[in-house]
């Protein structure tokens, strides 16, 4: 048998159910793997050791006990930290809330404590999820376990690098343009974008509330489904969330793509994508054909404004939602103030970093009257245009099929300074916010650095069955690499 | 030079759901401060606010009442702003899609009547309260009011002096009232008032530049208002100056105006549409259920008690003024059946009553079916009116119902003729001067003499048979 730590999260409830493992035990292993190896991947910022444990005793007594449990019952999971948890700190990675203490459970995390999952601690990120590199959180850098020197991707750069680096074996993250689907592409994991409306946002805390999404983090696209089964459905909490029958995804993990229609849009291999990435998803590509797929090239021909209209409406979005961070209520406060005004200029100054910074003066501006039409009402018809686009394609073919990333993971530093070269790597994931279809990333090889490719297989709006049926699919029939 | 002025309001009125617009928690006045929140209304990180459709009914019923066209599509808005009592940062309105819009109402002010355009309501949600603490001389921030709904009724630039403006407030308070969307009570900030006012030289075509002033919460400070504003913006132009765009805040106990910041210093409230909230569509049936239930409006009460009643109009202005006046009028006009008495009991004694002990019409001392009791017993003859007075005085101390207090203090009318003859016999035969100055023609001895028998009787003598005994007596 696997070391522990390597187990995914069925595996780990298999042998729960086979009484080969105890909860306890398996939580245990996780901290003593965490001691040594998070010194290296740096991928915690808050542990949760005291009361995981104590939670692991009680479940494991349930199981003793024989009775019905949760879909997660006895597994742990890293939580990224802008998911508000009751009594245990949410940073968002930044100084401004590096002693908040939520009051309150977020719908995910209500569900997955439903569901008896152990929430191991809060994992790093991009300030307020801001970044594709995890190098923009406040507190310190995580690095890329496949290897150290490489950033893990971001903003959900915590919740890759512990499943890829085996201190948890799932976790949540979430994707505001890219946010989960580019570290799992980095760190070599499985990452799913849900359509835009299938996961509750309640508790998230928000960074662009038309586009956020929490989806799942995992070893294997089965823990993806089985992870998505428990966080999916409608909230009344969040009234953007859709109200749609409870689906099972695990019935869609079926080994075939006989039939399937695939199409590749041009626009995603163009110039700007690393050869290397370009040959491994081509392949890939091959690969499904041979599996019985159609392959064909197809166009989104909006894609190249998708980018600028990204960044107009998730600053502007960002700048509104970021307001509440005055230093009134929780969160940072300055020393330095003599009035009112001091208290809200001095506080966001200094409890914000700069990249944070810099897109709620962007968003301040797109907003502002005089300059609202001319780009956040742009930016809205971009938007429309888009889900035409996607619409179009999706009346043809049942599944897009692309790079995640243009590149692989890159190494820690080398992109920090300039901001719109790091913006250029959400280029392939940022479409699908736009348009608010689902998406997933999935390993398809390394390059000739040894970091992992990913590929991205997009499906149309509430059809993650697609999605998760041809991810496993490529998955059970990919040759090791 | 001659000036005519020009006003337009806007009017917030708190709405009476039982429940916060984005949350579940109470709407309830007053509780200990920061009682009534959740991670909602104080602006948690990751929390979302969900409409109450309560909210969406009331605004649309009072769009009905004011004559307004209902929006089947509205959306909502943010209104980005920094101000500790605005706990997200930012005001949940409506910007360019409101729910009701193009209404008007009509006003009366003296003898005439006039129609005052209603350019739109919109839905959003009050903040909360500063409030300064005296010990630490800080600032607290108490945040149960944040999230309780409001609505924004603004009016077309229709209105040309304070009586018009008020009378315009009173109209649309009645409104409110009638519906039962809003306890519209102006103490409590339930009800408030921005006046927006400009003056133009009289048969000048183009608006005077206009200043705002927030925040006005009773009658006699709309009035004021308006009149210091008036005449400052005079004062003004008459020594040659500008008016400034400005908004300015109303000082109550100075009983005047100043300026609270100029055009330049406004906030840009970067308006876009809230993306946490799904646009409002509404069906024909929604609206027409709405429009089905609406209860019958204070002018067409008006009407009613004037043609059916009969009563003035004066006076039907009067009581339909208030939902709780015309509510208590109908109620105790059910019960005695005497629309007129309960109208003269109204106007001459409960509005003093109210304005004394500083209650509204439905928190008055005594119930309406009472006041019905005590008119029965008048027009039963069981009392008279003399001591009809002193039960009711009786009835605003103690709230008794008005036979029992009769009863206790022993005030039933006496009506039989032979124990009134006798006590007038007595009388006439101990007054023999009376009688002479009578009968030399001086008529004052008559209510001497009524006034003596009253006396003897303490009070309980029905007076139409007292007079009568003594004229037959005094004539023989």
């Amino acid at each position: 048998m696997k070391n522990i730590c390597e187990l995914t999260a069925h595996e780990i409830c298999e042998a729960y159910s086979n009484k080969e493992l105890k909860v306890t035990d398996v939580v245990k292993a996780f901290y003593e793997k965490i001691k040594v190896d998070d010194e290296k991947i740096k991928g915690y910022i808050t542990l949760c050791e005291e009361e995981a444990l104590t939670q692991a005793e009680e479940i494991q007594s349930r199981y003793d006990a024989g009775e019905e449990m949760g879909a997660l019952a006895g597994v742990p999971i890293a939580i990224k930290d802008n998911m508000c948890t009751r009594g245990v700190k949410t940073t968002c990675a930044s100084r401004m809330l590096e002693n908040f203490i939520p009051p309150y459970d977020a719908t995910v995390i209500k569900k997955l404590k439903e569901a008896g999952a152990i929430i191991l601690g809060k994992v790093n990120m991009d300030e307020f999820a801001m970044g594709g590199s995890t190098e923009n959180s406040a507190f310190f850098k995580t690095h890329n376990p496949v290897n150290l020197n490489k950033v893990p991707g971001g903003s959900s750069g915590g919740s890759a690098a512990v499943v890829a680096g085996n201190l948890a074996p799932i976790s949540l993250g979430s994707d505001t343009g890219g946010s989960i689907r580019e570290p799992a592409s980095f760190c070599g994991i499985v990452g799913l974008k849900p359509t835009y409306g299938l996961v509750s946002r309640y508790g998230l805390v928000a960074f662009a509330s038309s586009l956020d999404q929490i989806g799942p983090m995992t070893k294997d696209v089965t823990d993806a489904a089985i992870l998505l089964n428990t966080i999916s459905g409608h909230d009344e909490m969040d009234s953007t969330s859709a109200k749609l029958d409870k689906k099972d995804y695990t019935k869609a993990l079926v080994n075939d793509v006989k039939g399937l229609k695939i199409g590749l849009p041009k626009e995603f291999f163009a110039e700007g994508v690393n050869v290397e990435v370009k040959e491994k998803v081509l392949a890939a590509a091959k690969k499904f054909e041979e599996l019985g797929a159609s392959i064909e090239e197809c166009s989104l021909p909006a894609t190249e404004y998708c980018l600028p209209a990204y960044y107009i409406i998730a600053c502007a979005e960002a700048s509104s939602n970021l307001g509440r961070f005055d230093g009134i209520r929780y969160g940072y406060r300055t020393e330095k103030y003599e009035n009112i005004q001091d208290i809200f200029k001095n506080s966001r100054s200094e409890g914000f970093g700069e990249e944070v910074k810099r897109r709620i003066i962007l968003g301040t501006y797109v907003l502002s009257s005089g300059y609202y039409d001319a780009y956040y009402k742009k930016a809205q018809k971009v938007r429309t245009i888009v889900k035409q686009n996607f619409d179009k394609v999706f009346e043809k073919y049942d599944l897009l099929l692309t790079p995640t990333a243009p590149t692989t993971a890159f190494d820690i530093g080398s992109k920090i300074n300039n901001p719109l070269e790091m913006y250029m790597s959400d280029i392939l994931t940022v479409p699908v916010n736009v348009s608010g279809v689902p998406a997933i990333s999935i390993p398809c090889g390394n390059d000739s650095e040894g970091m992992p490719v990913g590929l991205q297989l997009i499906a149309k709006h509430f059809d993650e069955e697609t999605l998760l049926r041809a991810a496993y699919t490529y998955e059970q029939n990919k040759e090791v690499q | 030079m001659e000036y005519e002025v020009i006003i337009g309001l806007e009017v917030h009125a708190e709405l009476s759901t039982k429940t916060k617009i984005y949350c579940g928690c109470s709407t309830e006045f007053g509780g200990n401060p920061n009682t009534h929140c959740c991670p909602v209304c104080t602006g948690m990180p990751g929390a979302l606010p969900v409409l109450n459709e309560k909210v969406v009914e009331y605004a649309v019923r009072a769009g009905l009442a004011t004559n307004c066209d209902i929006a089947r599509e509205s959306k909502q808005d943010r209104k980005n702003y920094y101000y500790p009592d605005t706990p997200r940062a930012y005001q949940i309105s409506q910007y360019d899609l409101p729910l009701c819009e193009h209404g008007h109402v009509n006003i009366n002010v003296g003898e005439s009547s006039k129609t005052i355009g209603i350019t739109r309501i919109h839905i959003e949600d009050d903040a909360g309260k500063l409030v300064h603490d005296g010990y630490t001389g800080g600032t607290l921030v108490d945040l149960n009011r944040a999230g309780v709904p409001l609505i924004e009724i603004v009016s077309e630039p229709d209105m040309r002096s304070a009586e018009e403006a008020v009378a315009y407030v009173e109209k649309l308070k009645g409104i409110l009232e009638y519906i039962g969307v809003s306890d519209c009570k102006m103490q409590e900030g339930s009800l408030r008032a921005d006046v927006n006012l400009s003056i133009r030289p009289v048969g000048q075509e183009k608006f005077g530049t206009r200043t705002e002033t927030k925040n006005l919460n009773s009658f006699r400070s709309i009035a004021r208002c308006i009149e210091f504003e008036i005449s400052r913006q005079k004062e003004v132009l008459e020594a040659g100056g500008v008016i400034l765009q400005e908004t300015r805040r109303w000082d109550d106990e100075a009983g005047e105006g100043y300026a609270m910041r100029a055009k330049e210093e406004a906030n840009d409230y970067r308006y876009f549409p809230e993306p946490d909230l799904m646009p409002i569509r509404l069906s024909e049936e929604y609206i027409q259920n709405i429009k089905d239930t609406l209860p019958e409006l204070p002018e067409s009460r008006r009407a009613r008690y004037i043609n059916e009643i009969g009563l003035p109009e004066y006076d039907a202005g009067i009581i339909t003024s208030s939902k709780h006046l015309s509510d208590f009028f109908e109620a105790a006009t059910v019960v005695c059946g005497n629309a007129k008495a309960v109208s003269n009991w109204i106007m001459t004694d409960i509005i003093r009553i109210a304005k004394e002990k500083g209650v509204e019409y439905n928190e008055l001392p005594f119930t309406a079916e009472n006041l019905a009791k005590l008119i029965m017993l008048i027009d039963k003859g069981t009392i008279s009116s003399a001591i009809a007075k002193k039960v009711f005085e009786e009835m605003v101390e103690t709230g008794e119902n008005p036979e029992k207090i009769v009863e206790a203090k022993g005030l039933v009318q006496i009506s039989d003729e032979g124990a009134i003859k006798e006590v007038v016999d007595r009388i006439i035969a101990a007054n023999p001067q009376s009688i002479a100055d009578y009968k030399a023609g001086k008529d004052r001895a008559l209510g001497f003499l009524v006034g003596q028998c009253m006396k003897e009787m303490k009070g309980k003598g029905n007076p139409q048979i007292l007079n009568k005994l003594i004229l037959e007596h005094l004539n023989k």
